[in-house]
């Protein structure tokens, strides 16, 4: 998958209450999480994002709980790709299995200031970075990993799976 | 390729080659575990993946611990939920009313969980069966629900930290304090994301059930798993529990450690975490006069025989002060049995505290001793977080058995080689 957009900077501990406050947690629904996302961080915050945009994020992304509402939020703010320093563990898990693509870079975040332009090839695991010039490469997404997220998250990668196996 | 506990564990459940902490790798899975809480979220999605039945009827257990007998309208629902599942899905190991023990300890127990394993449930504590030297770890319940349907799952390889404890243990120190001490010394996330491997004099000379307690609280410094190697005593212990085929596991020699840790643990006292972290560990004798309302023995952490055995051993020929409620919970209807044989609830009925059934019961602050705002109980079990055990203005501090029931006797927080 090809990413193209704008980055979106935050810091490091980034928890899954600033990702998306619990008094939001009152439904599942993509699109009204979406439109709260990072609510906890920044009122307003989400109004800045177009479609495609990239989050760039610190070390310890996502920490706290393990709500499925966090990587929900984030998809339905229209964020297809998260690049931090570093994830939480459970965040990591339930990123891919709602279909939110993480890529782990390392201190390699230095190297992304706030609106730069990137182009995120999840495949190569490359970010070109046409502000500086720069690319980045880090570790590919496992190919059935790449699965997981074709398929758009664990519930259809599963039912997909499951009729596969029937076959 | 020299594997640590973990990538070894991790190496024989998958075709890929691991190479590293790091690597993501598939793995196929032993044992998926959920509760009275977590099921009812985990069916949802599977039924939402058009899952016709769980992979494997002996390979998914259910376990309704957390508000059973059930407390209320609301969590009878829930366990309606999963029962209902259970039946139709044709689930061997649905637990419930006379069969139902805290699942950490009731699983070791029946001989579901071994050496070698890999097990994921929804639950955080899952890493108990690391004690065992199985690979176990807490997840979401949509990860469950992908375990139970497909009988597989991914896990990124995690980074181990070797943990070795030499010295020698004071009398009325054991595995409860030792977790302590670590997670007093490295902090709640000083195992972030990273396996735990345990090793030293030590912990060789540790039963099982102190192995488990251990595991169990490898969560409360971050870990992913708290692992032990198995040995004679494990297999023995596997054996008693009624499995057959299981072998010695040890980390290959070379394994590749991030971080080398050594305690030293001779003339370490009895250890306490404070409100409001596990990680505000001090030893007992530090703490000053601190008057309780309540002492609880119990939980997956220390509802094991052996911990009511010391409980007992203090609490023999003495009585609970007054005004402190003493509540004993065995951690499975096998251990409520024992203790029963072995009598030491005459002991506990004597001394006058409370013998409950098995239940999670007031670890989570579920039920069956719930705190009101200024009180303060000592309790077996593993998180002191703010609230936890009842009203936001109660206080919950953490300690083994034999500092639950000497604090319950003097009615202060005591080391019981003072008594
Ligand atoms: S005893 Fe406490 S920590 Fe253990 S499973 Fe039950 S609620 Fe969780």
């Amino acid at each position: 998958m090809l990413v193209n957009g704008n980055a979106h900077k935050v810091g490091a501990h980034i928890d899954t209450d600033a990702i998306i406050p619990a008094r939001f947690l009152v439904t599942t629904d993509t699109k009204v999480l979406g439109s709260n996302c990072m609510e906890g961080l920044e009122p307003g915050w989400v109004k800045r994002v177009h479609q495609n945009d990239i989050m760039v994020a610190g070390e310890n992304f996502g920490c706290g709980s393990s709500r499925e509402h966090a990587p929900i939020a984030i998809l339905g703010a229209g964020i297809p790709v998260v690049v931090a320093k570093s994830f939480a563990r459970i965040f990591y898990r339930n990123g891919f299995n709602m279909g939110l693509v993480l890529l782990e870079v390392g201190n390699d975040i230095d190297k992304f200031s706030d609106g730069d332009k990137l182009e995120v090839d999840t495949e190569a695991g490359s970010i070109k970075n046409f502000t500086t010039g720069e690319t980045i490469i880090c570790a590919k997404v496992p190919p059935f990993m790449q699965e997981l997220l074709d398929a758009g998250g664990l519930v259809p990668y599963v039912r997909k799976r499951l009729a596969e196996k029937k076959q | 390729m020299s594997h640590t506990l973990a990538e070894k564990i991790l190496q024989a459940h998958t075709d890929e080659e691991i190479s590293g902490a790091g690597q993501i790798v598939n793995c196929r899975l032993s044992l998926v575990l959920a509760n009275d809480i977590t099921a009812p979220l985990a069916i949802k999605s599977f039924k939402a993946m058009g899952a016709a039945g769980v992979f494997d009827r002996d390979k998914v257990a259910l376990v309704c611990d957390h508000f059973t007998p059930n407390k209320d309208i609301a969590s009878a629902e829930q366990v309606k939920v999963v029962r209902e599942f259970a039946r139709e899905a044709g689930v061997t190991h649905y637990y419930e009313g006379g069969n139902v023990g805290v699942e950490h300890a009731l699983l070791p127990e029946l001989g579901l969980v071994g050496p070698g394993d890999v097990v994921i449930g929804a639950d955080s504590h899952t890493c108990t069966y690391g004690g065992l030297g199985a690979f176990a770890t807490g997840m979401g319940s949509t990860d469950i629900a992908g375990g139970m349907a497909l009988g597989e799952t991914w896990f990124k390889v995690p980074p181990t930290i070797r943990v070795a404890f030499e010295g020698k243990l004071e009398p009325f120190v054991g595995a409860k304090d030792l977790i302590l001490r670590l997670i007093g010394r490295i902090g709640v996330s000083g195992a972030l994301y990273r396996a735990l491997e345990f090793c030293g004099s030590v912990i060789d000379d540790l039963s099982i059930e102190g192995r488990m307690t251990m595991a169990n609280m490898a969560i409360e410094a971050g870990g992913k798993v708290g692992l032990f190697p198995a040995d004679e005593k494990t297999l023995a212990y596997c054996r008693a529990a009624g499995r057959t085929g299981d072998k010695p596991l040890k980390a290959d020699a070379g394994a590749v450690y991030e971080q080398d840790l050594t305690l030293s643990i001779s003339g370490m006292s009895p250890q306490v975490a404070c409100p409001h972290l596990p990680e505000n560990v001090r030893g007992v004798d530090e703490l000053g006069d601190l008057v309780v309302d309540q002492a609880v023995i119990g939980s997956c952490t220390n509802g094991r025989i052996e911990d009511l055995r010391v409980a007992a051993s203090i609490l023999k020929g003495r009585k609970v002060a007054k005004g402190v409620r003493c509540i004993v919970l065995p951690a499975t209807p096998k251990i409520w049995r024992q203790a029963m044989d072995e009598g030491l609830f005459s002991i506990f009925m004597d001394a006058g505290a409370v013998v409950g059934p098995p239940t999670c019961g007031p670890c989570l602050g579920g039920h069956m001793g719930i705190l009101a705002g200024g009180e303060r109980c000592i309790s077996t079990t593993n998180r002191n977080f703010r609230g936890r055990m009842g009203s936001l203005e109660s206080e919950v501090y953490l300690a083994s058995p034999a500092v639950a029931a000497a604090s319950a006797v003097t009615g202060v927080i005591t080391n019981p080689a003072k008594l």
